[in-house]
């Protein structure tokens, strides 16, 4: 990889890394299945605001680092700590809602939810009704102008049943359940939107096109609020449009507030979105350091550049 | 609570407890054997013991035997009704996977699918046997049919004697029969499994079925052989069921495949030397459990068992694993 | 959704999910009047007089048809196809000792409501009571509720970690555990005997009883169909909510769910404890009609034949369940003459719906899909198992 296609592919805006606080320490992790040591004591910093690149050949440990920071696995030593928290040893429903959120790199949806209802699932989490709150809905909630039931219908008993329901309305307020219920289906419709896959909202999930079930995996794992989301190979089968587009997705997601983890096989692609990069081979973190620095290291070049294939 | 029953005839409880344990050994191998291969817990085995009581039964109604016949006579039944237990068990088995599970393979249905057309095929055989049959023969062989699922008794081939006493505990010849046959039984199985080229075929599929394919291994072929020996273990404890115990219903098979799959679970399913271990375990908790609470306690004992098991050791005590066959 | 696909689902589409789908694209208001007339037909059954359909031989009355009792059997076994349908259905988790929670359900409101019960006996004792006191009906029936779902979440909280067919076994042994403890347990239950004098809404069974008699089953019926509409009602809000989501979410991908905050355990566990209290509740409610029960009517059997219910009338959807548990129910009265042979025809249809239509007869549209996806997975892969 040349100096002019970094150049190129790095536009200002994420030129400089931004100076936010510690969002996620590794802490010289280190992981064996059996004798095989998948993570050697790996260590690095993800900071708020940023962009960080994850790479590395096939087989150096990247999503299985991944799986450690979302806790599907349990490392041997170390620590990893989100905020401060110790992440590992949490259960994964947990460390969603500290504010890790990730896609897979196999595509993992609910194949047979609406594209809609798959995002759902993902803000569901951050809601506080449960079964007694969708059974009862006793929990009533004063609502604003806009939440209450229109009243639509010209004239009839249609009318008058809408009438009826407005006036209940706003003596009793309504259930944080059905308020809920509702702010979770904007939510998702409007991440369908940034996503742009909004078209096909209620089509089921294994019916959408290749690169909408990419996204949409983007679009569940954003719906969980996170602080960070952490991206595996997102563009993994994308020609080189899609990956324009998903490079411009990526940089409006870090516009959100969220920090981006982003594993990939295509320097091109970390290159050009990354504030910095963490090279990995054979389980050992081999380079760390802002893009143009890191392509530039003899040892990832031969690490990593020497394999041809990827680099495509 | 009986403590002073239990620890004052410790010996003899082990021994009631190690000689009804293998009769659960021999069935647990079925549920093992097929576990190993297709990951599926076959409900439909208890059945297939059931199936091998009534074969037994109907030999030896067939031949009129006695009680307590001539020496002579008792080996040749007890030949024959091998044969037969485990030509008709081995028979219901087979019929079990190509009309019930084949077709299931063929749609790769969810495992729950599996489970619940199993649970349907027992019914019908416990059915069959208990109400279709006394229907058709219930005229022919009263002995046999005459009342709808109800007990039927069996002569007694061999008078229970005891053979040696070591100190308060003492060993009768059907109880030696029993424990010897079961183990016999398993070393042959073990052996097959370990040592021949079908076996290696049958481990291989348990392994990795689709390299298994690759290599020419006929896994239709191999899924056959696996119900089959399956069916002729179940029918070895029927046999040994029937000549201990002496009696057979419809319903039998409900209660001694829960304890045999128990025992398969204990053992770690999958797991051939497990299953053994594992039936020879349950055999003596319950009958130590049945000693200290009373006897109808029995049979909660075996779901206690179970649920501790599952629980605490899920791949049992051995380990699971058809395919790494050596432990 | 583009053209191609819809062709596609129609084409994929049975007979039967055409109907559904024409019901649903019907306007709000022409649903909601098929409903209430559904609902009032419902209501006005055991006033009907088809000839051939209520042409039933029972024998609690000599040369009578009892068609409501008939009905009545039909609604408290669609009452426990419906909460079953909540823990297989819904949740996807294989509960074959479901009659333990039924057991328990009519239980409780034996040992506390009836005066034949030793608990009763044993409460009038020591609170210096009269021998005519017992628990009021209402209480029980809470009672039955609160019991069951506590022993859903006894059972649940150590065995729901466990994969799917060792679920099945070990909940099996359940319902065997709770059979063989109510025979066992004499002093507790009344073991083999029973208990009789069970009350219902209005007391102890006694001819006194204006509504609640021991005769006329009518009002039985309408009380289950109350209660069936009230279950069908609060599963419907379950189903269509984020808790429905999340049961839909961990059936289909358990990790890729955890992974987005769905805490799998939490969503099993109240599946499994909302369909022990629906179960107990239909219990109690069994218990109340006959007046009594005794451990033989919770065997093994009964159980499977709740799940064969679900399976064969299309587990997920409660239309479909429904019609497993109404065709279940009614058929072995209906044919009186063959009755012995009802066993042997459900495992029969277990095993022909499970080979030829394993959705069921009515079933839920994503079910229907997902099998037909691993069917086709099948087919462009044949070498797996």
């Amino acid at each position: 990889m040349s100096d002019e296609t970094t150049a190129v592919a790095n536009p200002a805006d994420t030129g400089q890394p931004e100076a936010g606080r510690k969002l996620l320490e590794v802490d010289n992790v280190t992981l064996r299945f059996g004798g095989v040591v998948a993570l050697d004591g790996i260590s690095f910093d993800i900071h708020e605001g940023e962009i960080l690149g994850l790479i590395g050949p096939n087989g150096a440990g990247k999503t299985t680092s991944f799986n450690v920071m979302t806790g599907v696995y349990r490392p041997t030593s170390g620590a990893v700590r989100f905020l401060g928290q110790r992440v590992t040893g949490r259960k994964p429903h947990h460390i969603s809602q500290l504010g890790i959120s990730r896609t897979f790199q196999n595509i993992r949806l609910f194949p047979e939810m609406s594209a809609l209802e798959n995002v759902m699932v993902g803000t569901d989490s951050r809601h506080k009704t449960s079964v007694p709150g969708a059974l009862f809905r006793l929990f009533r909630v004063r609502p604003k102008e806009d939440e209450l039931p229109e009243v639509t219908a010209t004239g009839g008993i249609v009318r008058t049943w809408q009438q009826v329901r407005r006036a209940f309305a706003k003596t009793f307020g309504l259930s944080r359940h059905i308020l809920e219920e509702r702010a979770a289906e904007d939510k998702s419709l409007e991440l369908l939107r940034f996503v742009g896959i909004a078209d096909r909202a209620n089509d089921v999930a294994r019916n959408l096109p290749y690169g909408y079930q990419r996204r949409l995996e983007i679009a569940r794992a954003l719906g969980t609020e996170p602080k960070l989301i952490c991206l595996d190979e997102p563009a993994a089968g994308f020609n080189p449009a899609e990956k324009e587009e998903l490079l411009d997705l990526i940089r409006r997601i870090r516009h959100m507030g969220v920090t981006v983890l982003l594993i990939e096989h295509d320097m091109r692609l970390v290159m050009g979105v990354t504030d910095r990069i963490v090279v990995l081979e054979f389980g050992r973190k081999i380079a760390e350091g802002p893009p143009v620095e890191v392509s530039r290291n003899p040892r990832v070049i031969a690490a990593y550049l020497g394999e041809p294939a990827d680099a495509a | 609570m009986n403590f002073d029953d239990l620890i004052g005839h410790i010996g003899q409880h082990t021994v009631d407890g190690l000689s009804k344990g293998a009769i659960y050994a021999l069935i647990a191998l079925g549920y093992t054997l097929v576990y190993g291969v297709l990951r599926l817990i076959n409900f439909a085995h208890s059945e297939v013991f059931m199936v091998g009581t009534f074969a037994v039964l109907g030999l030896w109604t067939a031949f009129g035997v006695e009680n307590n016949p001539p020496i002579g006579e008792a080996v040749l039944m007890l030949v024959l009704g091998l044969i037969v237990a485990a030509v008709a068990s081995g028979g219901t088995a087979l019929a079990i996977e190509r009309i019930a599970y084949r077709p299931l393979r063929r749609k790769n249905a969810p495992p729950l699918i599996f489970l619940i057309t199993a649970i349907g095929l027992s019914l019908v055989l416990v059915e069959i046997f208990g109400l279709v049959l006394p229907d058709l023969l219930g005229s022919v062989i009263p002995s046999m049919f005459g009342r709808p699922r109800q007990i039927v008794g069996m002569p007694t081939i061999i008078e229970q004697q005891t053979l040696f006493t070591i100190g308060n505990t003492s060993i009768t010849n059907v109880q030696m029969i029993v424990l010897a046959a079961a183990v016999i039984m398993m070393a042959i199985l073990d052996w097959f499994i370990n040592r021949t080229r079908y076996g290696r075929g049958v481990r291989a599929v348990a392994q990795n079925p689709e390299t298994a394919a690759l290599m020419g291994v006929n896994q239709e072929r191999v899924i056959m052989l696996i119900f089959v020996l399956g069916g002729i273990m179940a029918g070895a404890a029927a046999l040994l069921w029937s000549m201990r115990f002496g009696f057979t219903q419809n319903s039998i098979g409900f209660v001694l495949g829960l304890k045999a799959f128990t025992a398969a679970v204990l053992g770690g399913i999958g797991n051939l030397r497990g299953a053994l271990l594992g039936g020879l375990f349950l055999g003596v908790v319950e009958v130590y459990g049945a000693t200290l609470f009373s006897s109808q306690w029995e049979d909660v004992i075996a779901f206690v068992v179970l649920v501790v098991v599952l629980m605490f050791r899920p791949t049992g005590l051995l380990g699971e694993s058809l395919g790494r066959a050596r432990a | 959704m583009t053209d191609k696909n819809r062709k596609a689902e129609v084409r994929r589409a049975g007979p039967v999910e055409r109907i559904g789908d024409r019901w649903r694209a019907l306007p709000r208001w022409q649903r909601a009047l098929g409903f209430a007339a559904m609902i009032v037909f419902l209501y006005y059954l055991p006033l009907l007089g088809i000839p051939g359909l209520t042409w039933l031989r029972t024998d609690s009355i000599a040369g009578g048809a009892n068609w409501a009792g008939v009905l009545f059997t039909c609604a408290v076994y669609v009452m426990v196809a419906i909460g079953l349908n909540v823990v297989i259905g819904l949740a996807g988790l294989l509960d074959l000792g479901y009659i333990g929670f039924f057991a328990i359900g009519a239980y409780s409101v034996a040992l506390f409501g009836s005066v034949n019960s030793p608990v009763v006996k044993y409460l009038q004792r020591q609170f210096d009571l009269p021998e005519t006191w017992a628990v009021t009906w209402a209480v029980c029936a809470f009672l039955a509720l609160v019991l069951t779902m506590i022993s859903g979440v006894i059972l649940g909280w150590p065995t729901l970690r466990l994969r799917g067919d060792y679920l099945a076994i070990v909940t099996l042994g359940f319902g065997e555990i709770i059979r063989i403890v109510a025979r066992n347990a004499e002093g507790l239950t009344n073991g083999p005997q029973g208990i009789s004098a069970i009350p219902g809404p209005e007391g102890p069974p006694s001819p006194d009883n204006q509504i609640f008699g021991l005769v006329d089953v009518k009002p039985w019926y309408w009380l289950a169909i109350t209660f069936v509409l009230v279950m069908v009602f609060a599963v419907r809000r379950l189903e269509n909510s984020r808790v429905g989501r999340a049961w839909l979410a961990i059936r289909e991908d358990e990790d890729a769910a955890a992974v987005m905050g769905v805490y799998p355990f939490k969503y099993k566990l109240w599946a499994f404890a909302i369909g022990a209290a629906l179960g107990g509740l239909s219990g109690m409610l069994f218990a109340s009609r006959y007046a009594f029960i005794d451990p033989t009517q919770f065997n093994v059997n009964t159980s499977i034949l709740f799940v064969a219910m679900v399976v064969v009338g299309g587990s997920g959807n409660m239309l479909g369940v429904s019609l497993g548990a109404v065709l279940l129910a009614y058929l072995p009265e209906r044919f009186r003459e063959i009755a012995d042979y009802r066993w042997l025809a459900f495992g029969l249809a277990m095993v022909l719906v499970m080979i030829l239509r394993p959705q069921g007869l009515i079933p839920s549209r994503r079910r229907t899909r997902e099998l037909k996806d691993r069917e086709a997975q099948a087919q462009e892969a044949p070498a797996h198992v």
